[in-house]
């Protein structure tokens, strides 16, 4: 069974540790913050000026204010910090946030991604991505292993026009858990009941598979989905 | 003599001197923090071929969406545009151009441009299409890009509090954009929602030093919310 995208952010979740600052981008990665264990301490960066994002508020509490990088209502935790544009980037480009979480349309063996634009559709921008793939020192990819007619997403090389180049090291889709290193994507987990040959058949890139493949556990306390 | 007291008494006074072909910054994060009222003014003196610098491009009649209505920007320099159906037929039609900028680099031209630096070094957008054209350079085994810096005729901003010496403090996530825009125009306009007079501020608190502000005016500020998001409604948390 491949994973939802509670799932995978589960997964992604336990990647986190213990006095984390952490940047999550829009899609399944905003998930995660739903995944995070209880008995660690960790800030969600918001690239709009924001270090301790809470969640939602409350309807009486709503302020224009006060918003996340997705331009949603949202509140402040204790002990957080509000800065320029400039001051959050320089964090982001200063290599200062632990680890940045980022969906992707495909990833490349060399570690490259592409995630903003689709040639022929209507071009929004790259926002802040550019500048998160650039400057983390751990990225995380969270991304369906396949379109929806089949074709492979992890490739030998982006089609699409990059976002960055050689930047991201971890992959995780809903079939497996892969990092990139050497020019290849190396498979280190698979979606519980799903094969390793699924997870062949549906990557295109050079897949490197060494020994048997343990399948992910979900046994955290959090687990709920 | 008004020596150093900035606070003018009206949006035409604030707006003296904007005229066709000039290059505008605008603060702003989507909708949070953006000069309304400056805006609005801007809409009705009618100024056009802007080259308007902001992340975002407002949304279809609030904010920035105005100066689309009435084809007054000409170019238009951000990073995330893509909340209007207006800008979409603009660009389309050829009636306006569009340079994307990733967002740190966009807030990075700002800060030099206001800070005297011509231009800097980056590895945001190497090896994309944002590079193409420009000088890139290894520096210690890493690729870089050169981005030229940014500065504007005018630079419109809001803030929260100010003192009549133009001392700014801005609130919460309004913050974004507006510090390094006020640097960055020859002349910077602040639109605020409570003007003090100076002395009241804590200089400890004060986030905009009132050098770089030549005009202040108290605005009423509709501040609408794009993405009203509650707890019992969203999805997470």
């Amino acid at each position: 069974m491949s994973l939802s995208r509670e799932q995978i952010a589960q997964r992604v979740a336990q990647e986190i540790k213990d006095g984390f600052y952490v940047n999550l981008g829009i899609g399944i990665p905003t998930l995660v913050a739903n995944y995070i264990p209880s008995d660690i301490e960790i800030m969600l960066q918001s690239e709009n000026g924001l270090l301790g994002m809470g969640g939602f508020p409350e309807e009486a509490d709503l302020d224009a204010d006060l918003i996340n990088a997705g331009k949603q209502t949202v509140t402040a935790v204790d002990g957080a910090a509000f800065f320029s544009s400039a001051d959050s980037f320089a964090m982001i480009r200063g290599g200062h946030v632990d680890l940045t979480v980022l969906g992707a349309f495909e990833v490349d063996q060399t570690g490259s991604i592409a995630s903003w634009m689709i040639p022929g559709k209507l071009i929004k921008g790259m926002g802040g991505a550019m500048d998160l793939v650039a400057g983390a020192q751990n990225i995380i990819v969270t991304m369906t292993h396949a379109n929806k007619r089949g074709e492979s997403k992890i490739l030998p090389e982006c089609t699409l026009p990059l976002t960055g180049v050689a930047c991201v090291k971890k992959v995780i889709t809903d079939l497996a858990y892969m990092e990139i290193r050497d020019g290849a994507f190396h498979l280190l987990e698979r979606a519980p009941g799903v094969t390793v040959e699924e997870i062949i058949n549906l990557t295109d890139g050079e897949l490197v598979v060494d020994g048997d493949i343990p399948e992910m556990s979900f046994n955290s306390q959090n687990g709920g989905s | 003599m008004s020596g150093l007291n900035k606070v003018v008494s009206n949006y035409a006074e604030a707006l003296e001197g904007i005229a066709d072909n000039m290059t505008v910054m605008v603060g702003g994060f989507g909708l949070c923090g953006i000069p309304e009222g400056l805006i609005d003014q801007v809409q009705l003196l009618g100024p056009t071929g802007l080259t308007c610098i902001s992340n975002n491009a407002g949304v279809d009649g609030f904010g920035l969406g105005k100066w689309l209505e009435q084809r007054q920007i000409k170019t238009m320099i951000g990073s995330y545009v893509g909340e209007n159906a207006l800008f979409e037929e603009l660009t389309l039609s050829g009636e306006m151009e569009v340079i994307l900028t990733p967002q740190g680099t966009l807030a990075e031209k700002i800060r030099a441009g206001g800070a005297g630096i011509p231009a800097f070094f980056t590895a945001t957008g190497f090896g994309t299409q944002v590079a193409e054209g420009k000088e890139t350079r290894e520096i210690d085994g890493r690729n870089y890009v050169l981005e030229p810096s940014f500065t504007a005729d005018f630079s419109l901003i809001k803030a929260w509090k100010a003192d009549t010496f133009g001392n700014l403090i801005y609130r919460h996530t309004a913050r974004n954009f507006n510090p390094m825009m006020a640097t960055a125009g020859t002349v910077t306009v602040a639109e605020v929602e409570e003007i003090v007079p100076a002395g009241e501020l804590d200089p400890n608190a004060i986030h905009t030093p009132g050098i770089y502000v030549d005009r202040l005016i108290v605005g009423s500020f509709e501040k609408r919310i794009e993405q009203p998001t509650v707890a019992s409604k969203g999805g997470t948390k």
